[in-house]
């Protein structure tokens, strides 16, 4: 198990940041949404790559104002 | 009749010469007040006390408004006001989404001051002109224009008996006309209203500026609270400000250069970053429609629903490749790379009094498709388009008319009203025909349309008194509140946003505080504290935009990269710096944010007073309809029920296991309520007043606004 945005969120092998905002159905611009692991920011271009591990504390803040 | 000819009809009622002055630091230290009911024209000086206490903009609306009125004083009195405001801000060209102008009147559907914010030219013109704002009081007997002519200094006010009333005809005729030359067309800005403006409540005015690319004139809405209706219940048809030698220094500013770094940064960011952040340049807010749908935040079907299968057919993407022009440098005033005005050029109209014409649509924004379309069950982009016009045109808010037309297909469908009461209209949710029909019958003034157009509030208590509705039912599912329409999102998953709308002084409109994401998705601002801090500090930023003659939209519709490492990104404080910056290059005066927050809860707090004043502004009339807050029905909850039993189980401590939906809902709803109480508690301490909504003594002193006044007003309510 995972924590998104402070909600449980189920963790399984090989889950990258990508298929964590897909499975989340965040498909908010990506360069707008800033994702933290653990406190720690991680760049958009290593949202393919980054794999996220069970316990993770994991962030994806929508950064938009609104109409 | 051309125009030479609508001309020679026209009366001079009063002429008004004056003194071409130039602008001090933003401000040019004068107003214009009019009355159209005794044909006075005269200047005003503006003073310290109002530059200190209100800055400008919706500030000096509001003041000015405060003093026309008393508090038995009706929308549709001759003391009542429209002032157009501008702020000293306003009219700068280097740095995106300085052109504004802010419109203040009391409202016809709630009585109350309103604000409205609005693009196009004429605030710009009317300050290069000598003037921080026009006041227009008093009502004509005969259909009036007022012409202001910035450069020979001269005011009048003509009878105008020819010219047509919707606004794109009346903004190309009185551009035509006045205007010396094909080139000197854009030097001419229109304020209209339309005929529907004159049989509603939800009266829009349009502000124009000329498009020399498309040849066409553009109108920009100053959409909300129904001013255009105040506009033609005043009988003024139009109002032109002429002003030729736009420049980047007339507002005279104490230092360009700070303007023209902040605008630089700016203008380069966008550049890089918007076609990867929300694509302004390319389909202005109207890109957000498939992410309100996916995030379940469309209102669909009079706001039961966020989101719908058929919303794909209303996608930006749609508009961006079939209809809105691109390439266009759409600003809606000098400097605004971010060019959100977009627009539909040629577009063929397939109804009403202008079917067959090929027109251009201002349009879509989000809130036109999100209202007019998924509200009302329409997935269908012509439609939207051909809609987005005739309200445009016929003078009525896109946001009330969608609204109110989703509330009355939902009575319809509840069998709460008939065919028989809506003349034959089949006002059922999709019905495209019907919708546009309803439209007509508004600017003709006649049928179930004339009913409509008085909005949600005074449909909800016609269908109770006249027709036997179940006053529960009809309070839960009208989405107004203080008598304006809601406009276009799903807030019932974000307390937040239950308070942005609800403790919003102007009634449920999103441009004090949009806060969804944040709390909803983000989950940033999780205690009641967090979220009143948020209702605190918003709508504090956003009311200083219009104090200054600024646009939200370049506040945070663009964000730089490196935002994110920022203490606080939703802030945007690179953004806000440049605020400062531009703020003081052109006032020559400091600011930080807590000296910018205070300028905006003065005008804020003596805003709340002044609807105290006007018999609104307590804990009662905070109060929301329940649809707002949760599901209303059984097939709202049941549409999201596992999302709901959830709930139930982890914020409620309640097992939905077996029970019914009935029995689910009553429990869900006293939860609910008492979170949106709780809410209400936490920002009216935060805000500093009583725990019935008033503004405290100390709070007014420690602003600076224990005005004898406003102490007066609010000394009855402690
Ligand atoms: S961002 Fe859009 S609405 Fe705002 S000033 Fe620019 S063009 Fe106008």
């Amino acid at each position: 198990m995972i924590k998104v945005n402070g909600f449980d969120f189920p963790w399984e092998e090989g889950l990258t940041v990508t298929k964590l905002l897909e499975k989340k159905g965040y498909t908010f611009h990506t360069s707008l949404i800033v994702v933290k692991i653990n406190n720690e920011i991680i760049d958009e271009e290593k949202f393919d790559t980054t794999l996220i591990q069970d316990g993770d504390d994991v962030q994806a803040l929508h950064i938009f104002g609104g109409g | 009749m051309n125009v030479k000819e609508m001309r020679e009809k026209h009366r001079l009622l009063s002429e008004y010469k004056y003194q071409l002055g130039t602008i001090d630091k933003g401000y040019t230290n004068r107003t214009l007040y009019i009355n159209v009911g005794d044909n006075t024209i005269k200047e005003k000086p503006v003073t310290d006390f109002m530059k200190e206490k209100f800055v400008g903009g919706k500030g000096f609306g509001l003041w000015y408004l405060w003093n026309a009125v008393t508090p038995e004083t009706k929308w549709n009195d001759p003391e009542n006001e429209i002032i157009v405001g501008t702020g000293p801000i306003c009219g700068i060209t280097q740095y995106p989404g300085s052109g504004k102008s802010l419109v203040v009147s009391l409202s016809p559907l709630t009585n109350l001051p309103f604000d409205s914010n609005v693009g196009g030219f004429f605030g710009p013109y009317l300050k290069f002109s000598g003037f921080d704002a026009l006041e227009i009081q008093g009502k004509a007997e005969k259909d009036v224009i007022i012409i202001i002519d910035g450069n020979k200094g001269i005011v009048r006010i003509e009878e105008a008996p020819a010219e047509a009333v919707d606004g794109h005809l009346l903004g190309e005729q009185l551009t035509e006309m006045y205007a010396e030359s094909e080139e000197d067309k854009k030097n001419i800005s229109v304020i209209t209203a339309g005929s529907a403006a004159e049989h509603t409540r939800v009266g829009c005015l349009n502000f124009t500026f000329y498009d020399p690319r498309r040849k066409v004139v553009r109108l920009k809405q100053a959409g909300r609270g129904g001013i255009g209706t105040v506009f033609r219940d005043k009988k003024i048809k139009g109002v032109l400000v002429r002003f030729k030698g736009t420049k980047g220094n007339l507002n005279n500013p104490h230092d360009i250069s700070l303007i023209n770094k902040a605008g630089v940064r700016l203008h380069r960011e966008i550049a890089l970053y918007d076609h990867k952040q929300n694509n302004m340049r390319k389909i202005g807010t109207a890109n957000i429609i498939e992410i309100m749908d996916q995030y379940d935040l469309l209102p669909v079907h009079n706001y039961k629903f966020g989101s719908h299968p058929d919303t794909h057919k209303i996608a930006s993407t749609v508009f961006i490749e079939k209809y809105v022009t691109q390439g266009m440098a759409d600003g809606c005033w000098y400097g605004c790379s971010l060019s959100c005005a977009k627009a539909a050029d040629n577009f063929e109209l397939k109804t009403g009094p202008y079917k067959g014409h090929k027109v251009c649509v201002d349009g879509p924004e989000y809130e036109n498709a999100a209202g007019l379309g998924a509200n009302c069950g329409i997935f269908d982009p012509e439609y939207i388009l051909e809609a987005n016009f005739y309200c445009d045109t016929y003078g009525i808010d896109t946001i009330s008319v969608g609204t109110l037309i989703a509330f009355a297909m939902d009575c319809y469908e509840q069998g709460i009203i008939n065919k028989e009461i809506t003349g034959g209209l089949e006002l059922t949710f999709g019905n495209k025909e019907a919708a546009i029909e309803l439209i007509h019958q508004m600017s003709r003034g006649e049928g179930f349309g004339k009913i409509a157009g008085q909005g949600v509030r005074r449909m909800k208590e016609l269908f109770i008194k006249e027709y036997g509705a179940d006053p529960q039912v009809l309070q839960d599912i009208a989405m107004e509140q203080k008598g304006l329409e809601y406009s276009e999102y799903l807030m019932k998953e974000s307390l937040a946003q239950q308070g942005g709308y609800g403790l919003c002084n102007k009634g449920p409109q999103h441009d004090e505080a949009w806060l969804i994401f944040m709390d909803m998705v983000n989950n940033q601002i999780p205690t009641f504290e967090d979220k009143a801090e948020a209702l605190h500090y918003y709508p504090m930023f956003r009311t200083w935009f219009g104090l200054l003659g600024l646009c939200k939209l370049p506040w945070n519709d663009i964000t730089p990269p490196d935002n994110k490492y920022t203490s606080e990104p939703a802030k945007i404080p690179e953004h806000v710096q440049n605020y400062f910056d531009v703020y003081e290059g052109v006032t020559g005066i400091k600011l930080d944010e807590a000296s910018m927050v205070r300028q905006s809860e003065r005008v804020y707090n003596f805003q709340r007073v002044f609807i105290l004043r006007m018999g609104s502004g307590r804990r009662i009339h905070d109060r929301v309809p329940y649809r707002s807050l949760g599901p209303a029905t059984v097939e709202e909850y049941e549409s999201r029920q596992e999302r709901y039993d959830k709930q139930l189980k982890e914020l409620v401590g309640y097992d939905p296991e077996g029970k019914t939906t009935e029995e689910k809902m009553a429990v869900m709803r006293k939860y609910r309520e008492s979170q949106y109480e709780q809410l209400v508690d936490a920002v009216y301490k935060r805000r500093g007043w009583t725990m019935d909504g008033i503004p405290t003594l100390e709070k007014l002193k420690e602003l600076g606004m224990d005005l004898p006044e406003v102490v007066e007003v609010v000394k009855k309510y402690l």
